[in-house]
């Protein structure tokens, strides 16, 4: 069998049958379904909660529009003061009173109502008593103007602008963003990656200099072999634990999902209070559709192969310097000095790419951290879901970054495999980065 | 071709520091060659230079006749003065693994770990970790693992440190062994003392550069200073020293009066002693008469002095 082999199926076998290794890849999952249902049951309860709000009701604009539901009832005061309502508010554990004064007309009450509580009033229900005043002020208005209620329902105009590129191609609204949150969560699944298995190459390697195996290994493969099957081995485990990770969080979701009741689409809508919706509603699910039409259009196969790409170009050259850290150091606490250089480009090309390529994919600052070799695997990946070419990135700046990542990954690998062959066979001494520099030309 | 490796004026730098300067060595096949010197003189460095773990800046390497290239790992073992072996791996596994490094197949690499492991009477720890095993214990696997794909030179670099006496012998004893069998065997060690009795040839690495190679028998002889080591008994050992150092230089004395006992080490101008002898034979009882044979360490020492300046 090849050399290069054996280490990498070493490495992986060492990793894989690591007890911490196969805890992690089987807990996370059942500890990551924990928190979401946790999080979703918690918010389940949040909105159980009912509230009573007492109304002091002194106007003759508003009698029946304060409805009650599950989350708030509300509880009509008559012919008491404002002081002795806000007392007996009190005395009876009512969450808040609503006061509407008496005045001439609806605009001068809404004007001058106020809504009282023991402390910080809760933004659903505010919204809720605000939505009921708009709602009648619009009344009011439209009686002033002798238009009825039909009339303004037939007249009421849902209007989105449609909009479409020159070659004619229409546009959704956030689509955009939505796809640049598709290319995110590419880029940032190749941050994690970084950060998780790089650390566990680091470690590997410090790992063979302490137990002192390093210099036995060397005599029969080279130090690069040795690290190149290192970095493989390491990432086909950790690919494994994701591929664990993703396939049983799936079916625990599912499970708990079915278990426990809860409607996954809870959990994406922070707002579940829609009063009037009804009409719009069809138009939404029309809109549902073009979305999915447009998801669909995503060019799939193209954006997986160009993750690939810059997964495996971006995770080579950064585990490659994660490998030349762990040989130049003798334990894991010298490693931060050099550590936070590398999570440095990492953390700013995920933020970049979420303000930056949201608002706009194809501005300066897009292009630039889409070409800069140590960003570009993930800024790239957020631009790339809308297209290549016209309307999308030009050819010329996708060829531009991936040759220059080629040309990167073939610079650090060789300068992080020199950093390596010598720091391997350094004991006792923590290294500064002018030392590193000056083994470069060992 | 009678010599296993040949060194050619191999010269090494890291940054300004020479760690070996135009160091030329031949090392006969079969033999046990001795590579010596006070730590950092440049003997690892050598060393992982034969491993092809470092290249010389200049210079050339050759093993068997041919010029040093990769292929020759599989026949060279070497066992590293830094030495351990993965903690959290099982015995045999991790003894397979070293084993294909070195291009042995599986099969071949089992059958001759099983035959090592009853050899040295550890076979029941193939399926124990490193961590397990006492440190003497890991040695053992660590020495196996250094012969096992039966290379033609083996490299210990301070060998015995780490080995408990016991293991220490049994270890020196598999060596000879080897070296019957027809390996050559290279040790590099600052104590000097622990291999001068293995050694056949002997290089003297100092401050980057060889000062002395050669036979160590032929060594021996050439730094032999005539000095002798005489125990008598006689009467009157005073008068006897007088007479003695008016004839001879005499280098050291001591008189046990109860025993009427002289020792004495004593000079002389050529390595011919019979004039002594017989002198000495007429005066009184010899008990013992040695000649001196310097050890290595005051031979390197010896040659440090002598060359003292040029080093400075």
């Amino acid at each position: 069998m090849n050399k290069l082999s054996l280490i990498i199926k070493r490495e992986y076998l060492a990793k894989v049958r690591n007890k911490s290794f196969v805890i992690m890849t089987f807990l996370s999952p059942i500890l990551m379904v924990a928190m979401v249902i946790l999080i979703a049951y918690l918010t389940k309860v949040n909105d159980n909660e009912s509230r009573i709000i007492a109304i002091l009701n002194e106007s003759d604009f508003f009698s029946n529009d304060f409805v009650g539901s599950e989350a708030v009832s509300f509880v009509d005061f008559r012919d008491i003061s404002l002081e002795a309502a806000k007392d007996s508010v009190a005395g009876l554990g009512f969450d808040g009173l609503l006061y509407i004064p008496k005045d001439t007309s609806l605009k001068a009450v809404t004007e001058g109502a106020f809504f009282y509580t023991a402390d910080a009033p809760p933004t659903q229900v505010v919204q809720r008593l605000e939505n009921t005043f708009q709602e009648r002020l619009r009344q009011g208005y439209l009686q002033e103007l002798g238009i009825t209620a039909a009339d303004y329902a037939a007249m009421d105009a849902n209007f989105d602008l449609n909009t479409a590129t020159f070659s004619g191609e229409t546009n959704l609204k956030g689509i955009t963003e939505l796809k640049a949150f598709i290319g995110g969560g590419f880029g940032y699944l190749i941050m994690m990656f970084i950060i998780i298995y790089g650390g566990f190459v680091m470690r590997s390697v410090i790992e063979e200099k302490t137990s002192r195996i390093i210099e036995v290994i060397i005599s029969s493969v080279k130090p690069f072999q040795l690290m190149l099957g290192k970095i493989i081995g390491t990432s086909l485990a950790g690919i494994t634990q994701f591929a664990i990770w993703i396939v049983s969080a799936g079916i625990l979701l599912l499970i708990s999902f079915a278990v426990f009741d809860i409607d996954p689409s809870a959990l994406n809508t922070g707002v579940s209070v829609a009063p009037n919706m009804g009409p719009a509603m069809p138009s939404v699910d029309h809109t549902m559709q073009l979305y999915a039409q447009e998801l669909f259009k995503i060019p799939w196969v193209m954006l997986i192969t160009f993750f690939l790409i810059y997964f495996i170009l971006g995770y080579l050259i950064y585990s490659s310097i994660y490998a030349a850290i762990g040989a130049a150091v003798d334990n894991e606490t010298d490693t931060q000095q050099f550590i936070f250089p590398i999570i440095m480009p990492l953390m700013l090309a995920i933020y970049v790419g979420f303000f930056s390529v949201f608002s706009n994919p194809h501005g300066p600052i897009a292009v630039g951290f889409s070409l800069f070799p140590l960003t570009s695997p993930i800024v790239m990946l957020m631009r790339l879901p809308g297209g290549i070419g016209e309307g999308g990135v030009p050819i010329w700046e996708l060829v531009t970054s991936i040759i220059l990542l080629i040309a990167t990954f073939i610079g650090i690998v060789w300068l992080a495999a020199k950093i390596y062959r010598v720091g391997i066979l350094m004991y006792g001494k923590k290294p500064t980065y002018k030392e590193l520099f000056k083994w470069l030309r060992y | 071709m009678n010599n296993i490796l040949v060194t050619k004026e191999v010269t090494k730098q890291f940054g300004e520091h020479t760690a070996l300067d135009k160091v030329s060595l031949e090392i006969p096949k079969n033999s046990i060659y001795g590579l010596l010197g006070p730590n950092g003189a440049g003997k690892t460095t050598l060393i992982r230079i034969i491993n092809q773990i470092t290249y010389p800046d200049q210079g050339e390497v050759f093993f068997d006749g041919q010029a040093l290239r990769a292929e020759h790992i599989a026949q060279i073992g070497y066992l590293p003065e830094e030495r351990g072996l993965y903690k959290s791996m099982k015995v045999g596994e991790q003894a397979l693994y070293l084993a294909q490094l070195k291009g042995l197949s599986k099969a071949e690499a089992k059958k001759r770990l099983k035959f090592w492991f009853e050899r040295l009477e550890i076979g029941d720890w193939w399926n124990k970790k490193i961590q397990e095993l006492s440190k003497g214990m890991a040695q053992k696997i660590q020495f196996i693992v250094t012969v096992l794909h039966e290379p033609k030179l083996l490299i210990f670099d301070e060998p015995f440190s780490g080995f408990d006496p016991i293991n220490a012998n049994i270890i020196k004893d598999e060596i000879l062994k080897l070296k019957e069998n027809g390996t050559s065997i290279i040790f590099s060690t600052h104590r000097m003392e622990s291999v001068e009795e293995l050694c056949e040839y002997i290089a003297l690495i100092h401050r980057s550069e060889k000062i002395l190679d050669g036979k160590l028998s032929d060594i021996k002889k050439a730094y032999k200073n005539n000095i002798f080591k005489v125990g008598l008994q006689t009467g009157d050992a005073e008068v006897l020293l007088q007479e003695l150092g008016d004839k001879f230089t005499i280098n050291a004395s001591q008189i046990d009066l109860e025993e009427n006992q002289l020792d004495l080490t004593l000079q002389l101008p050529t390595n011919d002693s019979r004039e002594l002898l017989t002198y000495l034979s007429t005066k009184a009882n010899i008990n013992h008469f040695v000649e001196t044979i310097p050890s290595t360490s005051e031979i390197f020492i010896q040659t440090v002095q002598s060359k003292g300046g040029e080093h400075e």
